[in-house]
Protein backbone atom coordinates (compact mmCIF):
# COMPACT_ATOMS: atom_id res chain seq x y z
CA UNK A 1 0.00 0.00 0.00
CA UNK A 2 1.25 3.47 -0.88
CA UNK A 3 -1.02 6.48 -0.49
CA UNK A 4 0.04 9.87 -1.83
CA UNK A 5 -1.90 12.88 -0.65
CA UNK A 6 -1.73 16.51 -1.72
CA UNK A 7 -3.47 19.01 0.54
CA UNK A 8 -3.89 22.61 -0.53
CA UNK A 9 -5.71 25.73 0.57
CA UNK A 10 -5.22 29.24 1.81
CA UNK A 11 -2.65 29.94 4.50
CA UNK A 12 -4.51 29.74 7.82
CA UNK A 13 -6.92 26.98 6.77
CA UNK A 14 -4.86 24.34 8.53
CA UNK A 15 -3.43 22.71 5.43
CA UNK A 16 -0.01 22.06 6.98
CA UNK A 17 -1.46 20.79 10.24
CA UNK A 18 -3.79 18.37 8.48
CA UNK A 19 -0.85 16.89 6.58
CA UNK A 20 1.25 16.71 9.68
CA UNK A 21 -1.50 14.95 11.64
CA UNK A 22 -1.86 12.30 8.91
CA UNK A 23 1.92 11.74 8.98
CA UNK A 24 1.93 11.52 12.80
CA UNK A 25 -0.91 8.97 12.72
CA UNK A 26 1.01 6.95 10.11
CA UNK A 27 4.08 7.03 12.36
CA UNK A 28 2.04 5.79 15.31
CA UNK A 29 0.77 2.91 13.19
CA UNK A 30 4.38 2.03 12.31
CA UNK A 31 4.02 2.88 8.65
CA UNK A 32 6.59 4.65 6.53
CA UNK A 33 5.65 8.27 6.04
CA UNK A 34 6.93 11.60 4.77
CA UNK A 35 5.51 15.10 4.92
CA UNK A 36 6.78 17.85 2.66
CA UNK A 37 5.56 21.41 3.14
CA UNK A 38 5.58 24.10 0.50
CA UNK A 39 8.04 26.63 1.81
CA UNK A 40 7.84 29.60 -0.53
CA UNK A 41 6.89 33.08 0.52
CA UNK A 42 3.69 31.70 2.07
CA UNK A 43 1.62 34.15 4.09
CA UNK A 44 -1.76 34.03 5.82
CA UNK A 45 -4.34 34.23 3.07
CA UNK A 46 -1.83 33.23 0.39
CA UNK A 47 -1.71 29.70 -0.91
CA UNK A 48 -0.14 26.79 0.92
CA UNK A 49 0.17 23.11 0.20
CA UNK A 50 1.82 20.00 1.54
CA UNK A 51 2.49 16.50 0.32
CA UNK A 52 2.08 13.43 2.51
CA UNK A 53 3.09 9.89 1.62
CA UNK A 54 2.03 6.89 3.71
CA UNK A 55 3.36 3.47 2.77
CA UNK A 56 4.17 -0.06 3.88
CA UNK A 57 7.51 0.29 2.13
CA UNK A 58 10.40 2.73 2.24
CA UNK A 59 9.41 5.99 0.52
CA UNK A 60 11.61 6.96 -2.44
CA UNK A 61 10.55 10.58 -2.85
CA UNK A 62 8.60 12.88 -0.58
CA UNK A 63 7.67 14.83 -3.69
CA UNK A 64 4.43 13.69 -5.32
CA UNK A 65 4.08 13.64 -9.09
CA UNK A 66 0.69 11.92 -9.19
CA UNK A 67 -1.58 11.93 -6.16
CA UNK A 68 -4.02 9.26 -4.98
CA UNK A 69 -5.91 11.87 -2.99
CA UNK A 70 -6.28 15.60 -3.38
CA UNK A 71 -7.84 17.66 -0.59
CA UNK A 72 -8.58 21.29 -1.51
CA UNK A 73 -9.94 24.04 0.66
CA UNK A 74 -10.33 26.82 -1.89
CA UNK A 75 -10.76 27.43 -5.61
CA UNK A 76 -7.19 28.40 -6.58
CA UNK A 77 -5.98 25.14 -4.99
CA UNK A 78 -8.38 23.09 -7.07
CA UNK A 79 -7.28 24.82 -10.24
CA UNK A 80 -3.61 24.38 -9.42
CA UNK A 81 -3.63 20.72 -8.43
CA UNK A 82 -6.52 19.00 -10.23
CA UNK A 83 -4.21 17.81 -13.01
CA UNK A 84 -1.94 16.18 -10.42
CA UNK A 85 -4.66 13.72 -9.40
CA UNK A 86 -4.43 10.16 -10.73
CA UNK A 87 -7.33 8.79 -12.77
CA UNK A 88 -9.73 7.16 -10.28
CA UNK A 89 -8.17 9.34 -7.58
CA UNK A 90 -10.12 10.83 -4.69
CA UNK A 91 -10.91 14.54 -4.69
CA UNK A 92 -12.16 16.01 -1.42
CA UNK A 93 -13.46 19.54 -1.91
CA UNK A 94 -14.48 22.29 0.46
CA UNK A 95 -17.67 23.38 -1.28
CA UNK A 96 -17.95 26.43 0.99
CA UNK A 97 -15.23 28.03 -1.10
CA UNK A 98 -15.38 26.01 -4.32
CA UNK A 99 -18.98 26.63 -5.38
CA UNK A 100 -19.21 24.89 -8.73
CA UNK A 101 -17.54 21.67 -9.66
CA UNK A 102 -17.74 20.24 -13.15
CA UNK A 103 -18.79 16.59 -13.04
CA UNK A 104 -15.89 14.30 -13.85
CA UNK A 105 -16.37 10.56 -14.25
CA UNK A 106 -12.67 9.79 -14.07
CA UNK A 107 -12.28 10.75 -10.43
CA UNK A 108 -14.16 10.18 -7.21
CA UNK A 109 -15.49 13.44 -5.81
CA UNK A 110 -16.50 14.13 -2.24
CA UNK A 111 -17.80 17.64 -1.76
CA UNK A 112 -18.78 19.11 1.61
CA UNK A 113 -19.11 22.67 2.95
CA UNK A 114 -16.19 22.16 5.35
CA UNK A 115 -15.90 25.79 6.41
CA UNK A 116 -19.63 26.10 7.16
CA UNK A 117 -19.60 22.84 9.10
CA UNK A 118 -16.65 24.08 11.14
CA UNK A 119 -18.41 27.36 11.89
CA UNK A 120 -21.47 25.43 13.09
CA UNK A 121 -19.22 23.37 15.36
CA UNK A 122 -18.03 26.61 16.89
CA UNK A 123 -14.53 27.10 15.44
CA UNK A 124 -13.86 27.95 11.79
CA UNK A 125 -10.32 26.63 12.15
CA UNK A 126 -11.39 22.98 12.44
CA UNK A 127 -12.51 22.67 8.80
CA UNK A 128 -9.29 20.71 8.30
CA UNK A 129 -10.27 18.18 10.96
CA UNK A 130 -13.72 17.74 9.43
CA UNK A 131 -11.90 16.91 6.19
CA UNK A 132 -9.71 14.46 8.11
CA UNK A 133 -12.77 12.65 9.42
CA UNK A 134 -14.25 12.31 5.93
CA UNK A 135 -10.92 11.14 4.57
CA UNK A 136 -10.44 8.56 7.31
CA UNK A 137 -13.90 7.11 6.80
CA UNK A 138 -13.47 6.88 3.04
CA UNK A 139 -9.96 5.42 2.88
CA UNK A 140 -9.95 3.38 6.11
CA UNK A 141 -6.14 3.44 6.26
CA UNK A 142 -5.93 3.96 9.99
CA UNK A 143 -7.53 2.85 13.22
CA UNK A 144 -9.66 5.77 14.45
CA UNK A 145 -8.42 5.17 18.00
CA UNK A 146 -4.85 5.88 16.84
CA UNK A 147 -6.06 9.14 15.35
CA UNK A 148 -7.60 10.36 18.61
CA UNK A 149 -4.58 9.19 20.57
CA UNK A 150 -2.29 11.04 18.16
CA UNK A 151 -4.28 14.27 18.41
CA UNK A 152 -3.95 14.16 22.20
CA UNK A 153 -0.25 13.36 22.01
CA UNK A 154 0.83 16.06 19.57
CA UNK A 155 -1.21 18.92 21.01
CA UNK A 156 1.09 21.34 22.81
CA UNK A 157 0.65 21.54 26.56
CA UNK A 158 -0.75 25.09 26.49
CA UNK A 159 -3.27 24.17 23.78
CA UNK A 160 -4.87 21.16 25.46
CA UNK A 161 -8.19 23.02 25.62
CA UNK A 162 -8.42 22.59 21.83
CA UNK A 163 -8.35 18.80 21.85
CA UNK A 164 -12.12 18.43 22.34
CA UNK A 165 -13.17 20.65 19.46
CA UNK A 166 -10.71 18.93 17.11
CA UNK A 167 -11.96 15.48 18.05
CA UNK A 168 -15.54 16.69 17.72
CA UNK A 169 -14.73 17.92 14.19
CA UNK A 170 -13.15 14.61 13.21
CA UNK A 171 -16.24 12.76 14.51
CA UNK A 172 -18.48 15.11 12.53
CA UNK A 173 -16.49 14.26 9.40
CA UNK A 174 -16.72 10.54 10.12
CA UNK A 175 -20.51 10.82 10.32
CA UNK A 176 -20.89 12.72 7.05
CA UNK A 177 -20.42 9.69 4.81
CA UNK B 1 17.56 6.05 27.85
CA UNK B 2 15.09 4.42 25.45
CA UNK B 3 15.12 5.09 21.75
CA UNK B 4 12.16 7.05 20.45
CA UNK B 5 10.71 7.31 16.95
CA UNK B 6 9.67 10.86 16.18
CA UNK B 7 8.63 12.92 13.17
CA UNK B 8 11.14 15.66 12.49
CA UNK B 9 12.37 17.72 9.53
CA UNK B 10 15.81 17.25 8.02
CA UNK B 11 16.84 20.70 9.19
CA UNK B 12 15.85 20.00 12.78
CA UNK B 13 17.46 16.54 12.68
CA UNK B 14 20.75 18.15 11.63
CA UNK B 15 20.46 20.54 14.58
CA UNK B 16 19.72 17.80 17.12
CA UNK B 17 22.49 15.64 15.65
CA UNK B 18 24.97 18.49 15.99
CA UNK B 19 23.99 19.13 19.61
CA UNK B 20 24.29 15.48 20.55
CA UNK B 21 27.63 15.31 18.75
CA UNK B 22 28.93 18.00 21.06
CA UNK B 23 28.59 21.14 18.95
CA UNK B 24 29.31 23.88 21.47
CA UNK B 25 29.14 26.93 19.23
CA UNK B 26 26.71 27.77 16.44
CA UNK B 27 26.61 30.99 14.45
CA UNK B 28 24.26 31.49 11.53
CA UNK B 29 22.25 33.92 9.49
CA UNK B 30 18.74 33.16 8.19
CA UNK B 31 18.14 31.95 4.65
CA UNK B 32 15.50 29.66 3.13
CA UNK B 33 15.41 26.62 2.93
CA UNK B 34 17.55 26.06 6.04
CA UNK B 35 15.84 28.46 8.46
CA UNK B 36 14.41 25.69 10.64
CA UNK B 37 17.96 24.62 11.46
CA UNK B 38 18.94 28.07 12.71
CA UNK B 39 15.65 28.33 14.60
CA UNK B 40 16.17 24.92 16.18
CA UNK B 41 19.67 25.87 17.31
CA UNK B 42 18.40 29.17 18.71
CA UNK B 43 16.13 27.20 21.03
CA UNK B 44 18.13 24.07 21.82
CA UNK B 45 21.64 25.52 22.20
CA UNK B 46 20.40 27.80 24.96
CA UNK B 47 18.62 24.91 26.69
CA UNK B 48 21.96 23.10 26.75
CA UNK B 49 23.76 26.23 27.95
CA UNK B 50 25.87 26.47 24.83
CA UNK B 51 26.47 29.34 22.45
CA UNK B 52 24.04 30.40 19.73
CA UNK B 53 24.64 33.58 17.78
CA UNK B 54 22.52 35.02 15.03
CA UNK B 55 25.31 36.86 13.30
CA UNK B 56 24.89 40.08 11.31
CA UNK B 57 25.95 38.29 8.14
CA UNK B 58 27.06 34.94 6.74
CA UNK B 59 30.64 36.18 6.61
CA UNK B 60 30.73 37.09 10.23
CA UNK B 61 29.12 33.75 11.17
CA UNK B 62 31.83 31.69 9.49
CA UNK B 63 34.56 33.83 11.05
CA UNK B 64 33.02 33.41 14.49
CA UNK B 65 33.14 29.68 13.85
CA UNK B 66 36.83 30.04 12.98
CA UNK B 67 37.43 31.78 16.30
CA UNK B 68 35.50 29.21 18.36
CA UNK B 69 37.29 26.37 16.58
CA UNK B 70 40.71 27.95 17.22
CA UNK B 71 39.81 28.00 20.91
CA UNK B 72 39.17 24.25 20.79
CA UNK B 73 35.37 24.12 20.66
CA UNK B 74 33.25 22.07 18.29
CA UNK B 75 31.77 24.78 16.08
CA UNK B 76 29.29 24.90 13.24
CA UNK B 77 27.47 27.20 10.84
CA UNK B 78 24.76 26.61 8.25
CA UNK B 79 23.33 28.40 5.26
CA UNK B 80 22.01 27.87 1.77
CA UNK B 81 23.72 28.38 -1.57
CA UNK B 82 24.13 32.20 -1.86
CA UNK B 83 25.07 32.33 1.82
CA UNK B 84 27.62 29.54 1.37
CA UNK B 85 29.24 31.57 -1.41
CA UNK B 86 29.73 34.37 1.10
CA UNK B 87 31.38 31.95 3.49
CA UNK B 88 34.04 30.77 1.04
CA UNK B 89 36.77 33.07 2.29
CA UNK B 90 36.25 31.75 5.81
CA UNK B 91 36.28 28.18 4.54
CA UNK B 92 39.59 28.74 2.83
CA UNK B 93 41.04 30.22 6.03
CA UNK B 94 39.71 27.29 8.09
CA UNK B 95 41.42 24.90 5.68
CA UNK B 96 44.58 27.01 5.66
CA UNK B 97 44.68 27.15 9.47
CA UNK B 98 43.85 23.44 9.69
CA UNK B 99 40.86 24.15 11.88
CA UNK B 100 37.97 21.71 12.31
CA UNK B 101 34.45 22.99 11.66
CA UNK B 102 31.16 21.74 10.28
CA UNK B 103 29.38 23.75 7.59
CA UNK B 104 25.88 22.80 6.46
CA UNK B 105 24.67 23.78 2.99
CA UNK B 106 20.98 23.12 2.31
CA UNK B 107 21.12 23.92 -1.38
CA UNK B 108 18.69 26.03 -3.35
CA UNK B 109 18.75 26.80 -7.04
CA UNK B 110 21.13 29.35 -8.56
CA UNK B 111 23.08 31.08 -9.96
CA UNK B 112 22.88 34.43 -8.22
CA UNK B 113 19.98 34.75 -5.85
CA UNK B 114 18.24 32.07 -7.92
CA UNK B 115 15.20 30.81 -6.08
CA UNK B 116 14.38 28.75 -3.03
CA UNK B 117 13.56 25.49 -4.82
CA UNK B 118 15.69 22.45 -4.00
CA UNK B 119 18.76 21.87 -6.17
CA UNK B 120 22.17 20.22 -6.17
CA UNK B 121 23.92 22.93 -8.11
CA UNK B 122 26.68 23.57 -5.56
CA UNK B 123 28.47 20.26 -6.11
CA UNK B 124 31.44 21.87 -7.84
CA UNK B 125 31.75 24.55 -5.17
CA UNK B 126 31.57 21.99 -2.35
CA UNK B 127 33.87 19.32 -3.74
CA UNK B 128 36.52 21.29 -5.64
CA UNK B 129 37.58 23.64 -2.88
CA UNK B 130 35.15 26.50 -3.21
CA UNK B 131 37.35 29.27 -1.91
CA UNK B 132 40.85 30.19 -3.03
CA UNK B 133 43.91 27.98 -2.64
CA UNK B 134 44.67 24.28 -2.86
CA UNK B 135 42.33 22.79 -0.33
CA UNK B 136 39.40 20.44 0.05
CA UNK B 137 36.49 20.14 2.42
CA UNK B 138 35.30 16.67 3.31
CA UNK B 139 31.75 16.59 1.91
CA UNK B 140 29.00 14.31 3.23
CA UNK B 141 25.67 13.84 1.46
CA UNK B 142 22.86 12.41 3.64
CA UNK B 143 19.77 11.15 1.80
CA UNK B 144 17.27 10.77 4.64
CA UNK B 145 16.32 12.53 7.85
CA UNK B 146 17.91 9.64 9.76
CA UNK B 147 21.20 10.11 7.93
CA UNK B 148 21.00 13.88 8.36
CA UNK B 149 21.03 13.21 12.11
CA UNK B 150 23.57 10.38 12.12
CA UNK B 151 26.07 12.10 9.85
CA UNK B 152 26.53 15.00 12.27
CA UNK B 153 28.49 12.73 14.64
CA UNK B 154 30.56 11.52 11.72
CA UNK B 155 31.10 15.10 10.50
CA UNK B 156 32.37 16.48 13.81
CA UNK B 157 34.59 13.44 14.36
CA UNK B 158 36.12 13.72 10.89
CA UNK B 159 36.64 17.45 11.32
CA UNK B 160 38.50 16.96 14.60
CA UNK B 161 40.43 13.95 13.43
CA UNK B 162 41.84 15.66 10.35
CA UNK B 163 41.64 19.28 11.54
CA UNK B 164 39.70 20.09 8.40
CA UNK B 165 36.35 21.71 7.55
CA UNK B 166 33.56 19.22 6.81
CA UNK B 167 30.54 20.16 4.76
CA UNK B 168 27.11 18.56 4.96
CA UNK B 169 25.58 18.95 1.51
CA UNK B 170 21.82 18.55 1.34
CA UNK B 171 19.11 19.97 -0.89
CA UNK B 172 15.97 21.87 0.06
CA UNK B 173 13.87 18.71 0.08
CA UNK B 174 16.14 17.07 2.62
CA UNK B 175 16.00 20.13 4.84
CA UNK B 176 12.25 20.60 4.59
CA UNK B 177 10.91 17.07 4.50
CA UNK B 178 9.59 15.53 7.68
CA UNK B 179 9.97 11.82 8.26
CA UNK B 180 10.51 9.41 11.14
CA UNK B 181 13.79 9.55 13.03
CA UNK B 182 14.87 6.98 15.56
CA UNK B 183 16.69 8.88 18.23
CA UNK B 184 17.84 8.53 21.79
CA UNK B 185 17.47 11.83 23.60
CA UNK B 186 20.57 11.28 25.65
CA UNK B 187 22.34 13.92 27.65
CA UNK B 188 24.32 15.55 24.87
CA UNK B 189 28.05 15.45 24.98
CA UNK B 190 29.08 18.70 26.58
CA UNK B 191 32.77 18.01 27.05
CA UNK B 192 34.77 21.05 26.03
CA UNK B 193 37.36 19.23 23.95
CA UNK B 194 35.93 15.93 22.83
CA UNK B 195 39.22 15.01 21.21
CA UNK B 196 42.26 16.48 22.96
CA UNK B 197 43.45 19.49 21.00
CA UNK B 198 47.04 20.34 21.92
CA UNK B 199 47.11 22.93 19.17
CA UNK B 200 44.13 24.97 20.42
CA UNK B 201 44.45 28.53 21.73
CA UNK B 202 43.54 27.94 25.34
CA UNK B 203 45.89 30.35 27.11
CA UNK B 204 49.61 29.48 27.13
CA UNK B 205 50.32 29.63 30.83
CA UNK B 206 52.88 26.91 31.63
CA UNK B 207 53.33 25.89 28.01
CA UNK B 208 54.82 27.23 24.80
CA UNK B 209 52.41 29.46 22.85
CA UNK B 210 50.38 27.91 20.04
CA UNK B 211 50.12 29.81 16.79
CA UNK B 212 47.26 29.37 14.33
CA UNK B 213 47.78 31.01 10.96
CA UNK B 214 47.44 30.51 7.26
CA UNK B 215 50.09 33.05 6.33
CA UNK B 216 53.52 31.84 5.19
CA UNK B 217 55.51 34.71 3.82
CA UNK B 218 58.50 32.63 2.77
CA UNK B 219 58.12 30.74 -0.48
CA UNK B 220 59.54 27.42 0.74
CA UNK B 221 57.60 27.56 3.97
CA UNK B 222 54.25 27.72 2.15
CA UNK B 223 55.20 24.93 -0.20
CA UNK B 224 56.16 22.75 2.76
CA UNK B 225 52.81 23.49 4.36
CA UNK B 226 50.90 22.81 1.16
CA UNK B 227 52.63 19.44 0.77
CA UNK B 228 51.59 18.63 4.31
CA UNK B 229 47.97 19.44 3.43
CA UNK B 230 48.18 17.30 0.28
CA UNK B 231 49.49 14.40 2.34
CA UNK B 232 46.53 14.80 4.67
CA UNK B 233 44.09 14.82 1.74
CA UNK B 234 45.65 11.60 0.43
CA UNK B 235 45.11 9.96 3.81
CA UNK B 236 41.49 11.13 3.87
CA UNK B 237 40.93 9.73 0.38
CA UNK B 238 42.37 6.39 1.40
CA UNK B 239 40.52 6.03 4.67
CA UNK B 240 37.28 7.96 4.58
CA UNK B 241 35.64 7.31 1.22
CA UNK B 242 32.09 6.04 1.68
CA UNK B 243 29.35 4.97 -0.67
CA UNK B 244 26.31 2.71 -0.87
CA UNK B 245 25.71 0.32 -3.72
CA UNK B 246 22.65 -1.69 -4.65
CA UNK B 247 22.64 -4.58 -7.13
CA UNK B 248 25.77 -3.38 -8.92
CA UNK B 249 27.50 -6.70 -9.75
CA UNK B 250 25.21 -8.01 -12.47
CA UNK B 251 23.73 -4.67 -13.58
CA UNK B 252 23.62 -3.68 -17.24
CA UNK B 253 22.72 -0.13 -16.26
CA UNK B 254 23.79 1.63 -13.07
CA UNK B 255 22.23 4.82 -11.77
CA UNK B 256 24.52 7.24 -9.93
CA UNK B 257 22.93 9.77 -7.59
CA UNK B 258 23.27 11.35 -4.16
CA UNK B 259 20.93 13.05 -1.68
CA UNK B 260 17.24 13.33 -2.59
CA UNK B 261 18.02 12.27 -6.15
CA UNK B 262 19.35 8.95 -4.80
CA UNK B 263 16.04 8.24 -3.03
CA UNK B 264 14.18 8.59 -6.30
CA UNK B 265 16.84 6.49 -8.07
CA UNK B 266 16.56 3.80 -5.39
CA UNK B 267 12.80 3.66 -5.95
CA UNK B 268 13.39 3.23 -9.69
CA UNK B 269 15.89 0.41 -9.10
CA UNK B 270 13.44 -1.37 -6.80
CA UNK B 271 10.60 -1.01 -9.29
CA UNK B 272 12.56 -2.16 -12.36
CA UNK B 273 14.35 -5.02 -10.56
CA UNK B 274 10.93 -6.45 -9.73
CA UNK B 275 10.29 -6.52 -13.47
CA UNK B 276 13.58 -8.33 -14.05
CA UNK B 277 15.62 -5.42 -15.35
CA UNK B 278 19.32 -5.65 -14.49
CA UNK B 279 19.72 -2.25 -12.90
CA UNK B 280 21.79 -1.01 -9.97
CA UNK B 281 22.63 2.10 -7.99
CA UNK B 282 25.81 3.73 -6.76
CA UNK B 283 25.16 6.40 -4.14
CA UNK B 284 28.23 8.43 -3.14
CA UNK B 285 28.02 9.28 0.57
CA UNK B 286 31.29 11.21 0.63
CA UNK B 287 31.22 13.51 -2.39
CA UNK B 288 34.79 14.47 -1.55
CA UNK B 289 36.62 12.19 -1.45
CA UNK B 290 34.65 10.82 -4.41
CA UNK B 291 34.19 7.04 -4.28
CA UNK B 292 36.08 6.19 -7.46
CA UNK B 293 36.54 2.58 -6.35
CA UNK B 294 32.80 2.01 -6.49
CA UNK B 295 33.04 2.11 -10.26
CA UNK B 296 35.73 -0.57 -10.54
CA UNK B 297 33.31 -3.36 -9.78
CA UNK B 298 31.38 -3.07 -13.02
CA UNK B 299 33.11 -0.55 -15.28
CA UNK B 300 31.56 -1.87 -18.48
CA UNK B 301 27.95 -1.19 -17.50
CA UNK B 302 25.93 1.70 -18.89
CA UNK B 303 25.95 4.53 -16.35
CA UNK B 304 23.18 7.10 -15.94
CA UNK B 305 24.08 9.99 -13.63
CA UNK B 306 21.10 11.77 -12.07
CA UNK B 307 21.43 15.21 -10.55
CA UNK B 308 19.33 18.16 -9.52
CA UNK B 309 21.73 20.28 -11.56
CA UNK B 310 22.84 20.51 -15.16
CA UNK B 311 25.72 18.08 -14.78
CA UNK B 312 28.40 18.41 -12.11
CA UNK B 313 29.00 15.06 -10.40
CA UNK B 314 28.83 13.47 -13.85
CA UNK B 315 32.37 14.78 -14.43
CA UNK B 316 33.70 12.82 -11.45
CA UNK B 317 31.93 9.71 -12.71
CA UNK B 318 33.65 10.11 -16.07
CA UNK B 319 37.01 10.48 -14.32
CA UNK B 320 36.32 7.36 -12.25
CA UNK B 321 35.48 5.41 -15.41
CA UNK B 322 38.37 6.97 -17.33
CA UNK B 323 36.19 8.15 -20.16
CA UNK B 324 32.67 9.12 -21.10
CA UNK B 325 31.77 6.38 -23.57
CA UNK B 326 29.27 4.70 -21.29
CA UNK B 327 28.20 7.67 -19.16
CA UNK B 328 24.88 9.42 -19.67
CA UNK B 329 23.31 12.28 -17.77
CA UNK B 330 19.84 13.39 -16.74
CA UNK B 331 19.39 16.49 -14.64
CA UNK B 332 17.18 19.47 -13.89
CA UNK B 333 17.38 22.39 -11.48
CA UNK B 334 15.62 25.63 -10.74
CA UNK B 335 12.14 24.31 -10.09
CA UNK B 336 11.81 20.76 -11.32
CA UNK B 337 13.76 17.64 -10.51
CA UNK B 338 14.07 14.48 -12.63
CA UNK B 339 10.95 12.43 -11.95
CA UNK B 340 10.66 8.67 -11.58
CA UNK B 341 8.79 8.58 -14.87
CA UNK B 342 11.52 10.51 -16.72
CA UNK B 343 14.24 8.27 -15.31
CA UNK B 344 12.40 5.09 -16.30
CA UNK B 345 11.92 6.47 -19.81
CA UNK B 346 15.67 7.13 -20.09
CA UNK B 347 16.63 3.74 -18.68
CA UNK B 348 14.60 1.81 -21.25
Amino acid sequence: MTEKIIISGAGGQGVMLLGRVIAEVALNENKFTSWLPSYGAEVRGGSAFCMVVVSDEEIPSPYIEKADTLIVFNKPSLEKFISWLKPEGLLLVNSSLVPKLNPNKNIQILSFPLTEIAVKLGNIKVANMVALGIYLKRKKLFDIKTVFKTIKKITLSDKKNLIDINIKAIKEGLNLI
Amino acid sequence: MKKEKILISGNEAIGEGAIQAGCFFYAGYPITPQNELTAYMAKRMLQEKRVFIQAESEISAINMVLGASAAGFRAMTSSSSPGISLKQEGLSYLAGCQLPAVIVNIMRAGPGLGNIFPAQSDYFQATKGGGHGDYYCIVLAPFSVQEAFDFMFFAFDLADKYRNPVMILGDGFLGQMVEPLTVKFQIPNSKYQIIKKDWALTGCKKRAPNIIKSFYLKQKELEKFNLLLQKKYKTIKRRETRWQEIDVEDARIILVAYGTMARIAKGVVRKLREKGKKIGLIRPITLWPFPQKAFLKNPKARYLVLEMSYGQMVEDVKLALEGDKNVEFLGRAGGGIPTEEEIIRRVK
